[in-house]
Order: structure tokens, then sequence, then C-alpha cells
């Protein structure tokens, strides 16, 4: 079988900051067979999205295409000039960009755009190319094919327009396809669908495909062989099952382990006396009505406590109120209802009314880094702010503290000097922590703390958090969308939903078995590392935006829902045998039975 | 290190720039006669040895006269915009860090201010209050105010919606803290490009207003009123009517030149 597309001696190089200039891809090569699908996995800054965007012939602003040979079928695309280029692009060789909101025109009709680079490129005429994109609709299994092209973007959820970002790179049925990450944006439960429907159409087709991944379940699921880069340098290249079987690479070892972090969690959490106690608490956002509840609410009589020295996780999808909730005990949002204690003592809603001692009691970590940091300001006035704030510290003792806080987090002291410009994503982290650490918390509330970071520099954050806990006796709130992990750092597990929380339980028990339908659908969408996990999993129902009315919030996507029950009343919170509380009309022996029936467990 | 780089065309621009705020400076003694001496007795005369730039309708020297009418201009300008942008700035600031019924009431009126075309304000104010230095600089000052202001809320409120500005919050700082340290620092290259624009604006509504005869009052003149009393030698091309206007031409278009070309643009690109 002779090769289809043919990549030699790539080189791509950036114009470095000093002058000159540094290579970020060099001396790539691989070959894909027809029908072939070839993952390029590595971490951020591995050059995978810039070896992808050359097979285009296209660099980015300040890169450059030093040097190397890319042949797509008989086309050598690094010889063509720009009107060939043009040609080139979306007819022979297709792209499927990460965020499928962002590749949309808003103002334009899902349709015209699906069907646009036909046009442009006169492969099909009008009425051709609306019977094929209803046929690719069709085959990516998007609800009401007929209809949905007359839609705007808006009007369909992030994983439909994502599969129609699909149909779009695949309506001329072009010779090579890119998938640049087409489903890292996405909830997990969202995720399985669409990888899905990428995966049959791809394979119905016979696509020849490269995709590209940080995430090497996801790509076990969908590529024949895979590519592994770091720093623009190839890895390792093997077939998919091989590489997860018997990996090279040391690097590729690294990577794997990295996917199962080890377990971070105290060997058995103190029952000592609640730290924070959160009960009925309600809030949202927009115009208060008279009733004293927000317009648009976000959290519905949401309550746990945490006691000293453990953590809480807070598992959810995106829109399902976690973040809120952190806001929400920091003093952020006001909430309109319920109350939140530290050791007894009740904090007020706002955050004016709060005393300095109980601000400096409970400090907020959020997400990103590079927004949390003021550009502005060195690291040294970053963490010595707080330092003065709370404790008056100020001249030589600041100074010495603010060292001692980089040695908490493993930074090396000379970072104090620099802008946060200067630092890296995971240093970045560090220098976020050691501004809450420099308050003397008792309670550090981490929104979705090591998301943005990769899997290598995640493990090392989430290490550092978890040795911070034993020798401060810090607890946290634990927030995040990825269930590996909570499972690596929390005692208890807290599932959000709309709002609502549906599951708590300690996290052993409920990662291990769900009670909930819920909690079983999350955590049995989380991509596993082996090749056939995507044809072991049930088929879901999607999220669909805007649940509304009465009932239980996971009503529409519930597997084993009850019609005229679970549409009609909110169900009641439950306390089960093994101490966890779920939010379900179903009774334990119900739910574990329906659970045997929808899942077989590992 | 970042590497400061400036393009030729911000090069010239700031060459221009610096050499009219040196002529402005400098002009009691860098003019070769008093602004107001009838020197020559031919008016209107074209560039000579004794008259560089000619002499103007009484027969006075051109350029002594330009050095000084810049004078008027920049320094009338330079002082309304630096209040323009300290009101609209220090307004805009704390409308978007306090929010509220603050924010909703400071930008209707503002915004209603906008509504009325600047030089019509302007001859309103002057007319009603005859013209003065102070009149005119307030008045220029209160007409770009709600730009300045527009622009600066629009900007904070980007910056307030940050993390690091939701930390500061959380830790319980006020707001004459947020807007000092973790706001302003985010904001100043475009309120500092901002205040250029501005400037030229104020420039232009300046000659404007003494072009029709409301702005500085003779003897005294700025570039505007060099341009209208000089008016009658149109016709003869004297550069008593050429050389003011060119002087406006080069000011503004080389401020205007020198704030698109800054550099180091990207200090305020990380900042976002």
């Amino acid at each position: 079988m002779s090769a289809h597309v043919k990549v030699s001696g790539l080189k791509v190089s950036v114009a470095a900051a000093e002058g000159g200039r540094a290579l970020i891809v060099d001396d790539v090569g691989f070959e894909i067979a027809r029908g072939e699908v070839l993952a390029l996995i590595g971490e951020s800054g591995s050059g995978k999205t810039t070896i992808a965007l050359a097979m285009m012939g296209y660099a980015r602003t300040g890169c450059r295409i030093d040097g190397g040979r890319i042949e797509v079928g008989d086309v050598d695309v690094l010889g063509l000039d720009t009107a060939g280029l043009a040609g080139l692009r979306g007819k022979t060789v297709a792209y499927i960009p990460q965020s499928a909101a962002a590749a949309f025109n808003p103002a334009q009709r899902l349709m015209t755009q699906v069907t646009e680079s036909a046009r442009i490129h006169g492969v099909l005429d009008r009425a051709a190319a609306e019977r094929k994109a209803v046929e690719l609709f069709r085959a990516l299994a998007l609800p009401d094919p007929e209809g949905v092209g007359e839609r705007f973007p808006h009007q369909v959820s992030g994983g439909q327009l994502q599969r129609i970002t699909a149909a779009m790179a695949l309506i001329t049925d072009p010779d090579l396809v890119i998938l640049d990450e087409p489903t890292t944006a996405l909830d997990v439960t969202t995720q399985i669908g669409v990888l899905r429907a990428f995966r049959a159409v791809v394979r119905e087709r016979g696509a020849t495909a490269i995709y590209v991944s940080h995430d090497l379940a996801v790509v076990a699921q969908m590529a024949d062989r895979i590519v592994v880069l770091r720093n623009g340098r190839m890895q390792e290249e093997a077939p998919t099952q091989r590489l997860l079987d018997a990996p090279a690479h040391e690097y590729t070892r690294e990577l794997l382990a990295a996917f199962a972090p080890a377990a971070r969690a105290a060997e058995a959490p103190p029952s000592s006396a609640p730290l924070l106690e959160v009960q009925g608490l309600v809030a949202g956002y927009g115009p208060v009505s008279s009733a004293g509840l927000p317009m648009i609410p976000v959290l519905h009589d949401v309550g746990f406590s945490i006691p000293a020295g453990s953590v809480l996780g807070v598992i959810g999808e995106s829109g399902c109120g976690k973040s809120t909730l952190a806001r929400v005990i920091a003093g952020l949002l006001p909430a309109a209802r319920g109350t939140v204690r530290l050791k007894g003592e009740t904090l007020p809603a706002r955050l004016a009314d709060r005393t300095r001692d109980q601000l400096r009691r409970v400090q907020i970590v959020f997400q990103s880094a590079d927004v949390a940091l003021n550009p502005a300001r060195t690291v040294r006035q970053i963490l010595a702010r707080p330092l003065q704030f709370y404790h008056g510290l100020g001249g030589d003792a600041a100074r010495r503290r603010v060292d001692e806080l980089l040695d908490m987090v493993r930074l090396p002291r000379d970072v104090a000097e620099r802008l946060p410009g200067g630092l890296s994503g995971g240093q970045k982290q560090r220098v976020n922590f050691a501004r809450a650490l420099a308050a003397e918390p008792e309670l550090i509330l981490c929104d979705e703390v090591t998301s943005a970071l990769d899997t290598v520099v995640a493990a090392a954050v989430l290490d550092l958090l978890a040795e911070l806990k034993r020798e401060l006796g810090l607890s946290y709130l634990f927030i995040s969308h990825d269930l590996s992990t909570v499972r690596a750092i929390c005692d208890q597990v807290m599932i959000l939903y709309f709002g609502r929380r549906l599951e708590y339980a300690h996290s052993g028990a409920m990662l291990q078995r769900p009670m909930h339908p819920y909690s079983d659908l999350l955590i049995a969408s989380v991509p596993e590392l082996r090749t056939d996990w995507l044809d072991s999993v049930g088929p879901t129902r999607e999220a669909e935006a805007g649940v509304t009315g009465q009932g239980c919030t996971f009503y529409p996507r519930c597997a084993v829902r009850m019609p005229g029950v679970c549409d009609r009343t909110v169900p009641p919170i439950q306390a089960l045998s093994k101490g966890a509380e779920i939010l379900c009309h179903h009774d334990e022996a119900a739910l574990l039975s329906h659970m045997g029936a929808t899942r077989s467990l590992p | 290190m970042r590497r400061h780089r400036i393009s030729t065309v911000g090069a010239v621009a700031l060459a221009v720039v610096v050499g009219w705020a040196v002529a402005a400076i400098f002009a009691p003694w860098v003019a070769p006669y008093p602004p107001s001496r009838i020197a020559s007795r031919e008016p209107l005369a074209m560039m000579s040895a004794a008259f560089p730039l000619g002499t103007d309708y009484l027969g006075r020297d051109m350029l002594s006269r330009i050095l000084f009418g810049a004078r008027y201009t920049m320094g009338i300008a330079l002082l309304s915009t630096s209040l323009a942008c300290l009101m609209g700035v220090g307004l805009g600031l704390t409308a978007a860090a306090r929010g509220g019924w603050f924010d909703m009431a400071v930008s209707r009126v503002l915004d209603a201010m906008i509504s009325v075309p600047s030089l019509l304000a302007a001859l309103v104010v002057v007319s009603s209050l005859g013209s003065s230095i102070p009149v005119l600089v307030v008045s220029a000052a209160v007409i770009y105010t709600p730009g300045a202001y527009r622009l600066a809320r629009a900007m904070a409120v980007n910056v307030n919606a940050m993390d690091f500005v939701a930390v500061a919050r959380a830790r319980g700082e006020g707001t004459l803290y947020i807007v000092a340290y973790e706001i302003l620092p985010n904001m100043i290259l475009p309120v500092l490009t901002d205040f250029g624009l501005r400037f030229v604006f104020v420039v232009l509504l300046l000659t404007g207003m003494s072009f029709l005869g409301l702005g500085i009052q003779p003897p005294n003149a700025d570039l505007g009123s060099l341009v209208r009393e000089n008016i009658e030698g149109l016709s003869y091309g004297a550069p008593a009517v050429l050389m003011p206007a060119l002087a406006i031409a080069t000011l503004t278009v080389a401020v205007n030149a020198l704030i698109d070309n800054l550099p180091s643009r990207r200090v305020a690109e990380t900042a976002r």
C-alpha cells in the first residue's frame, strides 16, 4: 500500500524574542496510508498544531516553514503558490478546529457555512451540496438532520456545533482531514457522542485523517497510529495498540503514567469538627425578585460540610454552578438564601460585611493563572500585598516571608522579581497558590486549578497541594470537571448538575460505585486508556440547553427515569447505607439493580 | 528584556512633535521679533532672509507669530486634554469598579453630553460667557470628558472582570486600591493613546474656534486665528495664510502618526 500523505524533514521556526529564529518543529516526518487515522500527541508547545497547520501550507503569524516536503496525494503542498494553496484548503485538505463556536460566523445559517467550501471550490452546486450536508448531518447523528441547517450557530449545543464542523470539513470529500483537538473543549458526557460520530463518519467514508490531541485516551479510540511529539521533535511512532501496551520511549511512558494519577488523599480522613458548613445555599445572578430569589438561579439548596484537614471535591460539567459555589463561599457573590459557617461562626453573605480576619481564613485560587495574576506587578509585589494587608508585614520581614512562600511552592527565589508574563503556566499556578498561602488561610477554594495545565505539570501541582495540606493542615474545596484529579486528592465528593447536588459521598466509594444515575453516566464517560473503550460504553443522551420546569433536573438525560414521577416532583434527599446522600426518586436497591443492567462494572 | 523598537514613521513623527514642543516652550527666546510688533511696512510679504516665513496682513513677522501661536494652541490643548482625561479616566474607573447606580447615572449623563456636537457646544459656551483662556480650557475639557470616560470605562470593565481583580476583592481591598494598583496599570497604554488622539481633537476644536473669531482674541493669536487674520492673503498665495495652516497640519498629523507607532504595544497585549 503506497502512502497517501508523505511528510519528511519538516522544519518550522518562529521569530525569537532575542532576534534570530527558534525551531518549533524540527525534522518531523511520517506517512499516512489512504483511509488511515494518524494521531499527533503531545503537550502544549510540542508543535502538534503547528504541524497540522503546515499540512495546509499554513504557518501562524511569526512562524515560517523552513524546510521539508509535504505531499498529499500527488500534490506537493509546500511548492504551491497562494492561488494553489487557496485551491487546496477546504478541498484537498480540510481542518476541524478545537473551538467550533469560534469557527462559525454567528450571523449566517449553518447550512450556508457548511456548504460554503463546496460552492467556493465548485465541487458541487448548491442543491447537491445541501443534500450532501444533510446526509453528513445524519451520519454524524445530529438530531433533525433536515432542519438543523436552517439554524444559526447559537441555536445548537456545543457538541452539535462541533459535529457540524466535521460536516463542513467533509463536504468536499477531502483527501486529508485534520482534526485539531476537536473534543477538548467539550464536557465528557458530550465528548463521548461527538467521538462516536467522528469515528463513524471517518470510518464509513474511509477518510484519511490527522487527529491532534493531548489526550491519549481519546486518541486511543480514534487513531490507527500515534506519533508522540515533544518540543517539536518526534519521540516515538507506533501503532496505537502497541504504543499503549509497550511504549518504547521514556517520554511516552511518562505520559502514560501521568494518566493514572496516584492517590494523594490522606490515609484516613480525620473525623474532626467541621471547618466549613454550608446549608441550603441558594444563589444566582440577575435582578432579585420580591421573594428574594435571583432571576437566574444557579445554585439550588446546596449543603455540605468540610472537616478540618480534608478535601471536598466538587464535580460537574460546565454550567453546573461549581464556580459560582466558590464565589458564594468567598463572598464575591452574596447568597440569596442559606448559611455558610466557618468553625461555627456564620460568615456574612456580603464581602463588605465580613471582617478582615474572616476574609483571611478563606482564600480562593482561580483556574487560569494567566488572568489570576496582575500582569503589571512583579511576583514579589503580588505576594507582599496579602502579607501587608492581613499581617501588617513590611520591609525585610515581608521580603523574607516572600522567599519562604516561594520555597513552599517550590519556586526558585529569583522568580520574585519577574512579571507573571515571564513565567510558565505551572509556575504561575504556583505563584497563585503562594498568594493564597500568604494569608495563612484555613480553607482554600481551588477552582479548576489544574485544568489549564498539561498532565505532567498538573500532577506536580497536585503533589504540591497534597503536601501543603499535610504540612499546614489546610482544607480544600476542590472544584474540577476532571474525575481523575478529584480521585487523586479528594476525601469526599459532591456532584453538581444544574445547580443541584445530586450525590454527596466519600470519594473512594463514589468513584467505584456511583449511586446516582448522573454520577454513573459521568464516571462512565471518562475515556479509558484502551482502544475498545468507546465500543464498550452504552448510548448516552446529551445535555440539552435550558433545563426548566419542575421535577428532577437530570430527567431529560436519565437512563432510569420514571415519567410521571421524575418530571413532576423534585426528588428528595436520600441517605444511603454507605453514608452517601443522593437526590433521586429511586431507592438504593432499585439503583443498584439498574446499574447492573445499564453498565458492566470493570 | 523587551526591546523598544520604533518605526521610521514613528521616529519622524516624534521628531516633529518634539520640535513643536520645543518651539512652543522656547518661543520668547527664539522668536526673532516680538509677536505683535509691526516690523515691516510690507504686509503679506513673501519669504525673505529678514522674515523667514514672510509677514502678516499688518506686516508682523510670521515666524514669531507662529511660534507664539503654537504656544497658545499647544498649551491650551495640553491643559484641557489633561483635564478631560483626568476627569474621564477617574470617573470611568470609579464607575467600572463600583458599578450599580453610580455607573448608570454617570454613564447616562455623559452619553447625553456626547450627543451635542463639540464645536456647537463650545460656541454656545463661549458666546454666553465670552472668550478667555480659562473659559476655553474648561469648555474644551468638559466637551472631551465623555469620550475619555467611555474609553476608560470600557477598558476598566474588561480588566475588572479579570480574576486577579476578583482575588483582590475577595481579599477585602477597597475600591481605591483596586483602581490604582490592579486596574489602572493594565489600561495605561490605551489611555495614553487616547490622550494623544484627544489632544488632536482639542487642537482642531481650538483652531476652529479661533478661525471663527471666538477663540484667542487679538492681539494674541493661536494657529487658528493666524489663518483667519491672514485669510485675504489666500488669493496671493501668501505664506502668512499657508504657514499656520501647515503648522496645524504637521502638528496634528505628527501626533496621530506618533501614537499609531508607539513602541512595545506588546505590553498592552500581555495585559489582556
